[in-house]
């Protein structure tokens, strides 16, 4: 069961939650929605769900228009970041909810509903938490009871609004892991909103980037990560250099750096940014000075086999960062005040409007 | 709850310390201080709440037990006893759908107006309940806005059984809908968004998640709203017009008696309607009692 959204907008008051956003979600598609807080993506899952309504614009469920349809017409399972589940039933009724109150005719018979929940508790592998009620238990659990109940009435589609955010990292991690593995079985086409980059990016098929209530970028994983489509994908998923530059017969330049500018960005004189990621940075050794940036280790610290350094350019004064290998840095053999080059092994340039 | 007060009364009042003599815990005074301090409490619990309690029920009793049976069963006393029934047991339950209906529009929806409605609510808390009687009298009475088309088509509300009925529907206006508000709005409405995406209707949705959610703190005002209508006696007595067998309540009732003198008559109503606060505290800490984990789960 394929999602689509065409052009909806939704404003509260003056602020503008989501922007004209348009998106597909393929069925059996895994697709995280990404951005910062306020940025819309959470308004944009439940306008999908039907539990907020869009002042303009279409949503369609396998190509039909669901738009005017109530929230249980949708047929659509969904998580809360806070899990919801109700607090005065044990994990059993509240899976067992949604088989409970259909309506007569399609209610199924005591001993269905009883073999259904038990398999689905299975599936989450919580069948032994049956009788114990929420409070009872970690917030881990709660999420996958959660997921077990959005699932019991056999969902065309599975939305999730920030499903770990209220959980430490550590459990977060596996669950995210678990969820991957739960969609490979299930297949069932899954929408889920995260501010968390490595989230969106470890579990998803395809990563929708928002921000300011519009569609920045959307993409694989990979694409998004190593094609960032405008500065602020760049910059919100992970950390990155900036360097300012003025582009001069089709090359931008950038202190002693010269890099070639794309089309549509040929302008003389006009200001360029080019972004690059402390770990395409490649330090060199001083004498090593063609294409490259002079810069003055000021520290730098070992994490594990990665080396992260700051830099001070010798021209502007501005800080770089980088990242490098162990290896490579020991082979290097500086510290802090040497005096090295630096040359980006990979880059991207915006126009200064752009950024 | 007892030692709860004297907690209170202690900590109240705590001399500044100088250099303590004796090495002992920050918030801790010598044995003689609190010792003290709590017969203080205890003298004042026992002057001023049990011994006019025990004097209401040693009054009742002076002239024993068949003169008290005597004074209940006498039809005025016995009429006024079904009044209070009545008001009470038209007031609560129509105080419960309002209440639960208020506090849900103000809990679980934005709209305009909202702090008006939480100033309305409180209003009943926040006039006199001799006010609140005169309003009606304003309304309804003879000399009031409608007085004559009532009178006209016979209908009488003021220093009659309405009357009484509207007045303690008033007062006891904000016990259900005070007790919920804050309770619904710790609790959000993910539960409810849950429950209707899971396929529950309306009707679904509040009989089994939100009303469940709510039981302790709606029985808690329902027994604070019950005791409020049965007790009430400002408002119930600008409206009554005091008509013994007819429009007496039992706390108007015990007023006529004590001032015809009929002291041992008098405390023996009274002493009902002290029984009646003596359950209503039992229930109240039985109520508080079981649900204090669901509570403590609700803010969680």
């Amino acid at each position: 069961m394929s999602i689509e959204a065409r052009n909806i907008k939704r404003a509260f008051g003056d602020f503008i939650a989501v922007n004209d956003v348009s998106l597909e979600v393929a069925s059996g598609e895994l697709v995280a929605l990404l951005g910062p807080s306020g940025s819309g993506k959470t308004t944009l899952l439940r306008i999908i769900a039907g539990l907020e309504t869009a002042d303009s614009g279409q949503i369609l469920f396998h190509g039909e228009d669901a738009t005017d349809s109530g929230v249980a017409e949708r047929r659509v399972g969904f998580v809360f970041q806070h899990y919801a589940l109700f607090r005065h039933m044990t994990v059993y009724e509240n899976v067992a909810f949604g088989l409970r109150v259909k309506p007569r005719h399609l209610r199924p018979a005591r001993d269905e509903i009883r073999d259904k929940v038990l398999a689905l508790l299975k599936l989450v592998q919580l069948d032994w938490l049956a009788d114990r009620y929420p409070h009872q238990l970690s917030g881990g659990q709660r999420q996958r009871i959660a997921l077990a109940r959005a699932l019991a009435v056999e969902p065309k589609v599975l939305l999730l609004d920030e499903p770990f955010g209220a959980l430490d990292a550590k459990v977060r991690k596996e669950l995210r892991a678990w969820l991957r593995r739960l969609h490979d079985e299930i297949h069932i086409t899954s929408l889920f909103v995260t501010h968390d980059q490595e989230e969106a990016l470890e579990v998803a098929d395809c990563v929708v980037v928002m921000n300011e209530g519009r569609v920045e970028q959307i993409g694989t994983p990979e694409e998004v990560y190593d094609r960032p489509a405008t500065p602020f994908v760049y910059q919100f998923l992970g950390d990155v250099n900036l360097f300012h530059g003025r582009v001069y017969d089709g090359r931008a330049r950038i202190g002693d750096w010269e890099v070639p500018v794309p089309e549509g960005l040929h302008v003389d004189n006009d200001k360029a940014v080019v972004y690059v990621r402390p770990h395409d940075l490649e330090i060199l050794a001083a004498s090593d000075d063609r294409d490259a940036l002079k810069a003055v280790v000021t520290q730098f610290a070992t994490i594990g086999p990665r080396v992260r350094i700051d830099l001070k350019r010798v021209d502007s004064g501005e800080t770089i960062h980088a990242e490098i290998n162990k290896d490579r840095f020991l082979e290097l053999q500086i510290g802090a005040g040497d005096q090295v080059s630096v040359r980006p092994r990979r880059h991207r340039l915006f126009g200064a409007a752009a950024a | 709850m007892m030692w709860d007060d004297v907690g209170t009364a202690e900590a109240l009042l705590e001399p500044p310390t100088g250099r303590p003599a004796v090495r002992r815990g920050a918030r801790e005074e010598p044995a003689l201080v609190r010792a003290a301090l709590i017969a203080v409490a205890l003298v004042f619990l026992l002057l001023f709440l049990f011994a006019p309690l025990a004097s209401v029920f040693a009054g009742a009793l002076r002239k024993g037990w068949e003169a008290y049976f005597a004074a209940i069963v006498e039809p005025d006393a016995w009429s006024a006893i079904k009044l209070t029934l009545l008001a009470a047991g038209i007031a609560v339950p129509l105080n419960l759908v309002f209440g639960v209906a208020a506090a849900w529009a103000i809990a679980k929806f934005e709209f305009r107006g909202k702090s008006l409605l939480i100033t309305l609510i409180d209003l009943p808390f926040s006039v006199s309940p001799v006010i609140s009687g005169l309003i009606y009298v304003l309304v309804f009475g003879l000399q009031g806005w409608f007085g004559h088309w009532l009178q006209a088509h016979d209908i009488k509300i003021i220093f009659a059984v309405p009357g009484i009925v509207l007045a303690t529907i008033f007062v006891t206006f904000p016990f259900v809908a005070r007790e919920l508000i804050p309770l619904m709005q710790a609790q959000g409405t993910e539960e409810e968004e849950a429950a209707i995406v899971l396929g529950a209707n309306g009707w679904q949705m509040f009989w089994r998640v939100t009303l469940p959610n709510i039981k302790w703190g709606l029985l808690y005002g329902v027994i604070l709203c019950n005791a409020r209508a049965m007790g009430e006696f400002g408002a119930v007595s600008v409206v009554s017009g005091h008509v013994r067998g007819a429009t007496n309540t039992m706390s108007l009732h015990v007023e006529i008696l004590y001032n015809e003198y009929n002291f041992a008559a008098a405390f023996a109503v009274a002493s009902l309607l002290a029984l009646l606060a003596l359950v209503t505290l039992a229930l109240k800490t039985l109520v508080e009692w079981l649900g204090r984990e669901q509570i403590a789960r609700s803010i969680a």
